[in-house]
């Protein structure tokens, strides 16, 4: 509302603005001709003072909107790497927005100051070396500082992730994404190939491989908190991208071409909820490669537990083969007894216990 | 080559021999499939003019659904069918077919065709002292394979399954597949063909502008004499030649991949319920090609507006443009720094951070020489004799936004902080402001300034200050709000931010309002221009031949300059267009064609020693007659 409040002025400043535009070329008409020796005319003060007016108010609504909207920014990052990037981001912010300021300052100062005068004459200043050195030379110094820090964070955040890196593969398709865990066992992804995909396996995983047994997928995202996370992204159509913008992580999902992201999250989804105060908040993974019709609600949920419960978390997950013993049928004779310890016997299993607690009666 | 000597034999005679039979052009040949850069420019300018209207129609679109996703858009039914669904909102698929279109057209068809197209044919030759282009017959080629393209985009955006919709980058294998959206289908067979021709007319009028810059300067016209204008477009042309086949063969590639069954782009896809044969492709092979256009495309759009504005604020500002040599310098610097800086599009696609590091030294590397820029425009103005035209107030509007717009981009060219700013709104304020808007302020300075010379008559300059007012709020009202939007994290081509969570649609409810109706009032208040441009053309006051006083070839020519330019001689130069407001002098202009002899009372030491080579410079006459008869 403040801001439909402030574009009506903006509209009534400018209709005032054309109002006495008009009317200034009346009165000027009556008094005087325009000098025809010149394309100057009655409105240069106008346009002259217009620049004023624009620097002043342009000031106003600029610093106005950003407190307006600084509560809406990103809370702090709740990544190791982020709270770097973040702080370098609002440190570059305030020298780009010193230089905007003051270079656009000057602009409109110069253009109102030097507004044409017919009792002046410009002044004949084509060249300084000195002062173009000056300026080729200060923002060159400035950016080499800027990019200087930029590689060395750059270089940090895509290092190789940590061997002891939680390993989880999110797989973007049209439109979610699929989450997949190493297990418990083996703490190792199995293979994939998009030609094994199904309508039960969705993923593609390659039973062939004894490390896919007990891999284990999830419909939402599941991070220790405090541990580095290596996060392995492939894309099944078309291109995605994996965005979780609290975490300040983001990173292609491309058909053919895996990628990958590694960063520590800091914050637990409950601390989180506690420092905002709102107790449904949730950390999100949402997409940001435009991917077709779904593109915007390509979304999931992302949880940052203690690394206890995470670790709790993962042991109720059922591999994949748990859920679905059909695919045993898919593995190699030679391994069909390593997968057979992942298909529960639960016919029997359960009956069991429950023949021996009727036996023991 | 003998089209086009014969062409300019028949410039020569048609300007020289008036006694000699006269034979007019006819209707068509005038007007239609006219070889005259005049004809061809103003061609390309009512064909930019009309694309910016349907691309920021779509954008009002688009704008409608972010900043009123509850609003009832079955008004909007009687265009665009069924592309309002049943619950009356725009379809989503719809949505992203308005960005990608928004995108392309006001890019490619709006702010190259109808920039560089328009000032590039008419100044070249007016300003560089030539009867015409080096090949007037390519030239209208140009601009039919640009009218051939336009009318195949325009008509991609009536069929059924919609136009283009994958975004105006068209990354495969979204782009590939017809089966992931059915914008891929048809509409972008449509796009690719339309685009091949765009590249094709883009790559003739290229070599026109670069053939005529070097080979028709008029006697005396050394290169650093030539105005910054015919240096932007020299540069802007270098540009395109070198980039935009790279762009028709990633379009090329592209149709192979949609059409013959070849993986260029395609691997290891699993899509509607299908594994494709495609494997050892490589998505990233498309992206690379494209930024290689792409982002020297930035520079393209950017760099004719630069030039017009160097000419338009030292004209108006009574007052030489400071470090013209520097200029000429980071224009240069620009164009060379502008084909290593692409993969910056690309930081977090997965491309190898070793990679990423490389292009974000290089890419900061741009900012300086376009920081050298922005200083020296503002000590042009620097004790100046500020003459607000409605071209000089879009002038200094165009430095204002480059500045806002250009520096983000030192925030973005960090790749560090590119990974959360990467596709999210603070990119969209970004380059709407340094490339879209600045672009487009240049563009209006330009008509402003030289309506004159290409129509006979002056626009009225009330309604422009009135024109030049209310753009220059609006697009600061559009854009600098979408920094916020960026910040928080909003990513771009969102149809609605529902699915951020933790309530981030309504986080910036009044914010996208307040945008939208920013937009719809900036773009209305282009009708004030296109009133004026109109009813000026047929009803405007009658211009001088000279009305801004500028220095300029062009001003030298009659109001209405035919065939040819000039009726007599084509003038000699003798001096660098910027002596404005030069001590001693009697008036505060000294144009070009004015020889030093007849200045003493205002030549510099080092310009008394230039009289010595008049006499050179006019005994060239004879030879430039005779390349014009040969």
């Amino acid at each position: 509302m403040n801001f439909l409040i402030g574009l009506l002025s903006i509209v009534f400043f400018i209709l005032a603005i054309s109002v006495i535009v008009k009317s200034m070329k009346i009165n000027k008409n009556l008094s005087e001709a325009e000098d025809p020796n010149t394309a100057a005319d009655s409105s240069n003060n106008i346009n002259a003072y217009g620049m004023l007016a624009f620097w002043f108010f342009g000031t106003v609504a600029g610093v106005w909107s950003f407190n307006a909207s600084a509560p809406d920014f990103l809370p702090e990052a709740a990544s190791a790497h982020g709270i770097t990037t973040d702080k370098m981001f609002w440190i570059s912010m305030s020298v780009v927005t010193l230089a905007f300021f003051v270079t656009n300052t000057l602009l409109l100062f110069f253009a109102y100051r030097y507004r044409y005068n017919k009792n002046r004459k410009a002044t004949f200043y084509p060249v300084n070396h000195k002062l173009e050195l000056i300026w080729t030379v200060i923002p060159a110094v400035v950016m080499a500082i800027l990019v200087f820090s930029g590689w060395r964070t750059w270089r940090d955040i895509t290092s190789q992730a940590p061997s002891d890196a939680v390993v989880i593969e999110i797989t973007g398709h049209q439109f979610g994404w699929y989450v997949r865990y190493g297990g418990t066992d083996d703490n190792q992804l199995g293979n994939y190939n998009y030609k094994l995909i199904d309508e039960t396996n969705n993923i593609g995983i390659d039973f062939t491989d004894k490390h896919s047994f007990d891999d284990f997928t999830a419909t939402e995202l599941h991070l220790p908190k405090g541990k580095p996370v290596l996060l392995k992204i492939h894309a099944q159509d078309v291109l995605h991208s994996v965005y979780l913008p609290f975490h300040r992580v983001k990173m292609d999902a491309v058909p053919g071409m895996p990628t990958k992201f590694w960063f520590t999250p800091t914050v637990s989804t409950d601390e989180m909820r506690a420092k905002l105060g709102k107790k449904d908040f949730n950390f999100k993974l949402n997409c940001t490669e435009v991917c077709g019709r779904g593109h915007f609600g390509m979304a999931i949920t992302v949880f940052v537990d203690e690394p206890a419960d995470y670790k709790k978390w993962c042991a109720e997950q059922k591999p994949f083969l748990a859920t679905n013993p059909a695919y045993l049928a898919k593995v190699p004779e030679n391994l069909k007894a390593k997968a057979a310890k992942y298909i529960p016997a639960e016919p029997i299993s359960v009956d069991s216990t429950a023949t021996e607690a009727v036996s023991v009666n | 080559m003998s089209t086009a000597i014969s062409h300019a034999e028949e410039v020569h005679t048609h300007a020289h021999d008036h006694e000699h039979e006269h034979h007019e052009p006819n209707f068509i040949q005038k007007y239609i499939f006219s070889e005259d850069h005049k004809t061809i420019a103003k061609q390309y300018l009512i064909m930019g003019i009309l694309w910016a209207f349907i691309g920021g129609s779509l954008s009002i679109m688009f704008r409608l659904q972010l900043g009123f996703p509850e609003m009832q858009l079955e008004w909007l039914r009687p265009i665009l069918g069924s592309w309002i669904d049943e619950s009356g909102k725009i379809d989503k698929e719809f949505y992203l077919a308005l960005v990608t279109m928004h995108g392309t057209i006001m890019v490619f068809f709006v702010l190259t065709a109808g920039l560089s197209g328009t000032f590039s044919n008419f100044l070249i030759p007016l300003q560089i002292g030539a009867r015409d282009m080096a090949s007037g017959f390519i030239n209208m080629l140009s601009f039919w394979f640009f009218f051939l393209s336009s009318a195949i985009m325009f008509s991609s955006l009536f069929i059924e399954t919609g136009p283009a919709s994958g975004g105006w980058v068209i990354y495969p294998p979204l782009s590939a597949l017809p089966q992931a959206m059915p914008g891929s289908g048809l509409g972008m067979t449509l796009w690719l063909t339309s685009m091949a021709f765009f590249i094709v007319s883009s790559l003739m009028g290229g070599i026109n502008y670069i053939c005529t810059i070097i080979n028709l300067r008029t006697r005396g016209m050394t290169f650093t004499k030539m105005p910054l204008t015919i240096w932007s477009f020299f540069f802007t042309a270098i540009l395109g030649l070198l980039s935009f086949p790279v762009l028709l063969s990633a379009a090329l590639l592209l149709i192979f991949d949609r059409s013959f069954g070849t993986s260029f782009y395609l691997s290891e896809i699993y899509i509607q319920g299908q594994a494709l044969p495609n494997v050892g492709g490589s998505a990233i092979l498309y992206q690379h090609l494209f930024w290689f256009l792409g982002h020297p495309e930035v520079y393209i759009v950017l760099l004719p507006a630069l030039g017009m504005t160097s000419e338009i604020i030292a004209t108006n500002a009574r007052k030489p443009i400071f470090g013209y040599r520097a200029m000429i310098g980071s224009l240069m610097g620009i164009t060379v720094l502008a084909f290593i800086v692409w993969a910056h599009h690309m930081f977090v696609t997965g491309m190898n951070p070793f990679l990423g590091s490389v292009f974000m030294f290089l890419t900061l590397i741009i900012a300086v020489p376009s920081a050298v820029k922005a200083f020296n425009y503002i000590t042009t103005l620097w004790k100046g004799n500020l003459i607000f035209t409605p071209a000089m107030l879009f002038s200094i509007g165009l430095v204002s936004l480059f500045i806002s717009g250009g520096v983000t981009g030192i925030i973005l060219g960090n790749s560090a902080l590119d990974i959360n700013l990467h596709d999210t709104y603070f990119v969209v304020a970004h380059f709407h402001l340094v490339m879209g808007s600045a672009s487009f302020f240049g563009l209006m300075a330009g008509v402003y300034h030289w309506f004159p010379k290409m129509f006979g008559r002056m626009m009225n300059k009330t309604l422009g200050y009135i024109h030049f007012w209310a753009t220059f709020v609006g697009v600061y009202a559009v854009f600098f709000p979408m920094h916020y939007t960026g910040i928080a994290g909003f990513p771009r081509r969102y149809y609605s931010f529902t699915a951020l969570g933790n309530d981030g649609q309504n986080a910036f409810t009044d914010l996208n309002q307040f945008i939208t109706v920013a937009a719809i009032l900036t773009f209305s208040s282009q009708a004030i221009f296109f009133f004026n441009f109109v009813y000026s053309i047929f009803k405007g006051k009658k211009a001088t031949e000279n009305p801004w006083n500028s220095n300029t070839l062009e001003w030298t020519t009659p109001v209405d300059p035919g065939h040819g330019n000039w009726p007599g001689e084509i003038p000699a130069v003798y001096r660098w267009p910027y002596d404005y407001s030069k001590p001693g002098a009697e008036s505060d202009f000294i144009p070009q064609h004015i020889p030093f002899s007849a200045t003493p009372e205002s030549n510099l030491p080092e310009e008394n020693e230039e009289i010595a080579k008049e006499k050179a410079i006019e005994s060239l006459l004879a030879a430039q007659n005779e390349s014009y008869n040969r």
